[in-house]
């Protein structure tokens, strides 16, 4: 039989290779399922990565694509280096969605260029705020944050349904559940690139999220405090020994990823909607946790990882136009694409090593058993 | 007319006994899946499937159950095998179950099946008010007959002794002899199942239609049930009826006139989870048997 | 491992080799670009949901059976309501669709945003009231056939609680509502109509959860303003009767399914794609208010009635004759004396209430049982 032994040592080369190989192993086995199903596999995967960027404004609504799953993704790497399971970041972003949406509908003459930034504030609070329960719960009854986590996402879902629907529904939306449109001052502006012009959804949201994934970068490689988080992740014993406090540090990340899914929601929201409705989010917050595993926990593979993704969620598109399979398809890649990352994690960080059995060394209750 | 009330709350609760009975088993193990609504989807197209293909809603029992199983043994074999972090693992499954039942179904969406006949036993059926805990059909009573038999094989058996303290503690099971993986395959694969049948009673009794994502978040809320009744078969049941009203409720509420907003009711099993898990996790001590090892991986070291 | 690696490469390049193949292909197969007028319609579910979505893939068939080669229509399926929406109907725009059909209320803003920035292209927005000078709006009058419904319910309840599935709250609903409680009490002063809302046009679950509960409640008659046929379906299970929406259902309830008004979108398209292709689009020949450019019922066929089933022939001849007094214009459904269901008057005797009245509804009519959520 076969058991993982850890590598004393990871080859960069392995590092690199891991999410290359996992990619053309989804891509294979995405095709089999496709095949087998009697779609044409070739046909399937020329929809899926190669259409959706036929065209150059496709390149614009990738990056729009891509745009939270960089920003939610970037928070994620704190929460998983930190050995913090935060899996509700759909919910955080949901929160921030609201935060920033009672601005805008709170100053609906709203004029200063400045109020964008102000509803980016609100919407990291909010965000950082219900990031903050669970950890809360963690800290102080030792609750499990997976589950907290996820049960607070839905409670999220329902907030937001239940506010589009009753409070802050605009009374001149004839009954749909919609809020009033956004101020112009709280939409998020097109990108306009210089010769260019505009290229597809393109907006300014875009250049912020690849700026957070670089700080984020930044801090977890050459600062201080991101090495704590890293420590207490990896070694809480050494950590702890090093004075550093592990209250405080799940507190910091889940915060920091609540903070960073929440504004991914506000950008969402004030770049493509401009109003809040009962759906602003379609699945973003658990797609990110695909990209961060991806980047192999560096936000700036992020950046890179969030982009692969992206494809995968355009091509779902494309797909659904020119073959008329649903969009939910898209989960079969997304879906084995996890599956072959959390492999190669394995793969990297432990050598198969083969071991003979003897028979000897079984305990009676074992040989009972079998 | 509370008789049919009570009826539609119990068939609404039997998928979520069903799943999350299966999932309890799994934790007790001392594995999360966090695939089961990926699995009930999957039972559910396969059921629906099996069962349009065959003309027979009994075979879509089997094709449900045994989707459900396939897709956990890939679960199993990432967890197990791999020692893959088991949450992410689980949202993987989810999310591939979601889009490979969508694509397995878009040629189904439409079509109508004959769902299962209800069994409604003489006699017992016309007693008021319990009468209608046997106006049910075959997959609700076996429902009642497995969290009978779980909770047997668990408390009383010496394999469920062996799932249990797996679950309790990896390493010492290990060290004491236990095969720890093998115990985690089989009561994975106990979980696909389980959840298979719940997703296939959706389109086998609820309403006889494939739609893509019909579970609409019944495995998350099997998911919550199974902490909710802190690992216990039978509160499992009782859960499942609790939350299970609460949807039902709604409706019923708005006929009446009822002013509650619907998604406030929607959301307390997610908080009564929440304060279930803060009440069991604050003792301190594991009074309720909680697998303390739920989640966490496990290396063969020797 | 090597071995493994080598594969995989192999693997990978056998793919990557496979995709130039095919476009290469691709490219032939668009090369001979044609000049026909391209059409694309966007849909909110399958086509295959039996209800709102399918009687659109009716209209578009009968469109393209109309015109032949002289055009070419695609669809897009099961787009979500929201940004996605304005992608999709940009990349319909991309592939030179001229003329795009947006079959959902909810498309209103993003087929707005994409009107804008396409002015030769021509937007056709159902069931919406913004417009654009390259976007019309078209609408059914739905609310006729929920009076007929109203009729056949009256004389065919024995428990006087009718159960009614609403999607959304939204004016359109009302109306359907408003004007089955008026054929109603018509016929039947006794009845009075349960309203659930199940928050979807289309969640089949949903749905037969709410007609269990109506059922439960003590309806004996249902009605739906939501998509699939999962309410007949229940009714059919439990012994009740029901109506179908949109398109007929009564193959998926042979002995429940009184009759189902079907929406006939293939005149509208027609004559919207005739307009185009012979120059003269325009967004519509109905006044510029809430009720559509074009808005148009019983009477012109854009709202068809499948046979009356399942009743006595008393009813069905009933029946028979509202239908005919509805599309010759001779019976007015809302007509006053009218009061709200608190008992307030609305609408004076010999009034009738106009377009515009009927957008404003935010009350229900007498025979409706609770209020409209806020």
């Amino acid at each position: 039989m076969f058991i993982l032994k850890p590598r004393k040592s990871v080859p960069l080369s392995l590092t690199l290779l891991v999410p290359v190989v996992a990619i053309a192993l989804t891509l294979l086995m995405g095709g089999l399922i496709f095949g087998f199903l009697g779609y044409n596999p070739v046909e399937a995967l020329y929809e899926f990565f190669v259409a959706p960027l036929s065209r150059p404004d496709q390149i614009g609504n990738l990056l729009v694509k891509a745009c939270p799953l960089i920003i939610i993704g970037t928070g994620l790497v704190f929460c998983y280096r930190a050995n913090v399971w935060n899996i509700g970041a759909e919910g955080q972003l949901v929160l921030g969605a609201m935060g920033a949406g009672w601005l805008a509908l709170s100053f609906p003459d709203a004029q200063s260029p400045l109020f964008i930034f102000a509803m980016s504030v609100a919407a990291m609070v909010a965000g950082g705020l219900w990031g903050a329960i669970p950890a809360l719960l963690k800290i102080r009854f030792r609750t499990n944050e997976i589950l907290v986590s996820l049960m607070l996402t839905y409670v999220a879902a329902l907030l937001l349904d239940w506010i589009v629907r009753g409070p802050w529904r605009d009374p001149m939306s004839f009954g749909f559940p919609l809020t009033k449109t956004y101020p112009d001052a709280g939409l998020i502006p097109a990108l306009i690139l210089p010769g260019i012009g505009r290229l597809g959804q393109l907006h300014w949201g875009v250049v912020f999220a690849f700026i957070i994934a670089a700080c984020g970068w930044f801090y977890l490689a050459r600062m201080l405090s991101g090495y704590q988080i890293k420590l207490m992740g990896d070694a809480p014993r050494a950590g702890r020994f090093a004075g550093f406090s592990q209250s405080y540090n799940t507190m910091a990340v889940l915060v920091i990823s609540g903070a960073l899914a929440g504004l991914a929601g506000m950008i969402e929201v004030s770049a493509n909607i401009g109003q809040l409705q009962p759906n602003v989010s379609f699945g973003y917050g658990f797609t990110a946790i695909i990209v961060a595993f991806l980047a192999r926990l560096n936000p700036l593979a992020v950046i890179v990882a969030g982009l692969v993704v992206a494809l995968a969620e355009l091509g779902g598109d494309t797909a659904q136009i020119s073959m008329g399979i649903p969009k939910v398809v898209t989960g079969i890649f997304k879906g084995i694409l996890l599956f072959m990352l959390l492999a190669g994690e394995t793969l990297t960080r432990y050598e198969l090593v083969r071991v003979v059995r003897i028979k000897a060394h079984q305990t009676p209750a074992q040989q009972e058993e079998s | 007319m509370f008789d049919e009330l009570l009826l539609t709350v119990l068939l609404t609760s039997v998928p979520l006994i069903l799943a999350a009975t299966g999932e309890l088993v799994v934790e007790r193990s001392g594995v999360l899946n966090l695939g089961v609504e990926g699995m009930m989807l999957m039972g559910a197209v396969a059921a629906f499937g099996a069962a349009s293909l065959s003309g027979n809603p009994y075979i879509g029992i089997v094709g449900g159950g045994l989707a459900g199983m396939a897709v956990a043994g890939v679960f199993a074999l990432f967890v197990l095998g791999l020692a893959t972090n088991q949450v992410a693992t689980g949202l993987a499954l989810t999310i591939f179950g979601t889009g490979l039942s969508g694509l397995i179904g878009a040629p189904l969406v439409g079509q109508a099946i004959d769902g299962l006949p209800s069994m409604t036993l003489p006699l017992l059926s016309d007693i008021p008010l319990i009468g209608v805990f046997f106006q049910l059909d075959i997959m609700a009573y076996l429902s009642i007959l497995i969290v009978a038999l779980t909770s047997i094989f668990l408390m009383r058996s010496r394999a469920g002794l062996i799932l249990r303290s797996v679950g309790i503690n990896h390493d010492s099971a290990h060290a004491l002899g236990y095969n720890v993986l093998q115990v985690r395959f089989f009561a994975i694969l106990f979980g696909g199942f389980m959840a298979g049948l719940g997703g296939a009673y959706l389109p086998l009794v609820l309403t006889p239609h494939w739609a893509e994502g019909m579970t609409a978040g019944r495995g998350w809320i099997a998911l919550a049930l199974v902490v909710f009744a802190s690992w216990q078969p039978w509160r499992v049941s009782i859960g499942a009826v609790l939350f299970g009203g609460v949807t039902i409720m709604q409706l019923a509420g708005q006929a009446r006139g009822w002013t509650i907003p619907a998604q406030f009711l929607s959301m307390m099993p997610y908080l009564a989870t929440i304060v279930v898990l803060v009440t069991i996790s604050g003792r301190g001590r594991n009074v309720f048997g909680a697998p303390m090892h739920l989640g966490k991986r496990f290396f063969m070291t020797r | 491992m090597n071995k493994i690696a080598v594969f995989l490469g192999v693997a990978l390049i056998a793919i990557i080799g496979a995709f130039f193949l095919f476009q290469d292909e691709k490219e032939v197969m668009t090369a001979g670009k044609s000049d026909k007028l391209k059409v694309g319609f966007v849909y909110l579910t399958n086509p295959g949901d039996h209800g709102w979505t399918y009687a659109h893939e009716v209209g578009r068939q009968q469109l393209q059976k109309h015109f032949g080669n002289k055009i070419e229509t695609t669809f897009v399926e099961n787009v979500p309501e929201g940004p996605d929406a304005a992608r999709v109907i940009r990349d319909l725009v991309a592939q030179d669709n001229k003329v795009i059909f947006t079959t959902s209320f909810g498309y209103m803003e993003p087929t707005l945003k994409v009107a804008k920035e396409y002015p030769d292209v021509m937007f056709d927005h159902i069931t919406g009231y913004k417009r654009a000078p390259n976007m019309a709006t078209g609408n059914i009058r739905f609310y006729e056939g929920r009076y007929v419904q109203g009729v056949v319910a009256g004389l065919t309840t024995k428990s006087n609680t009718i159960g009614y599935l609403g999607a959304f709250p939204i004016p359109e609903v009302i109306q359907g509502i408003n004007s089955f409680a008026r054929g109603l009490r018509s016929v039947n002063k006794e009845a009075s109509i349960k309203v659930v809302w199940v928050n979807s046009w289309y969640d089949p679950v949903k749905e037969s959860d709410a007609a269990k509960v109506l059922i439960a409640e003590g309806a004996d008659v249902l009605a739906q303003h939501t998509d699939s046929p999962a309410m007949l379906q229940t009714a059919e299970k439990a012994g009740v009767k029901g109506f179908g929406q949109s398109s007929d259902m009564h193959e998926f309830a042979p002995k429940a399914q009184l009759f189902s008004s079907v929406n006939n979108w293939g005149p509208y398209y027609i004559s919207q794609v005739q307009k185009v292709l012979d120059g003269k689009w325009s967004t519509g020949d109905g006044p510029d208010h809430w009720a559509g450019n074009t808005w148009k019922g019983i009477g012109d066929d854009f709202l068809v009635l499948t046979e009356f089933k399942n009743m006595p022939a008393s009813v069905a001849e009933k029946a028979e004759t509202v239908r005919a007094g509805i599309a010759a214009g001779t019976l007015n459904i809302f007509e006053g004396p009218m009061k709200d269901n608190q008992g307030n008057m609305v609408l004076d005797a010999g009034k009738v209430l106009d377009d515009g009245g009927l957008w404003g509804m935010n009350y229900y009519v007498e025979g409706v049982e609770g209020s409209i959520p806020n």
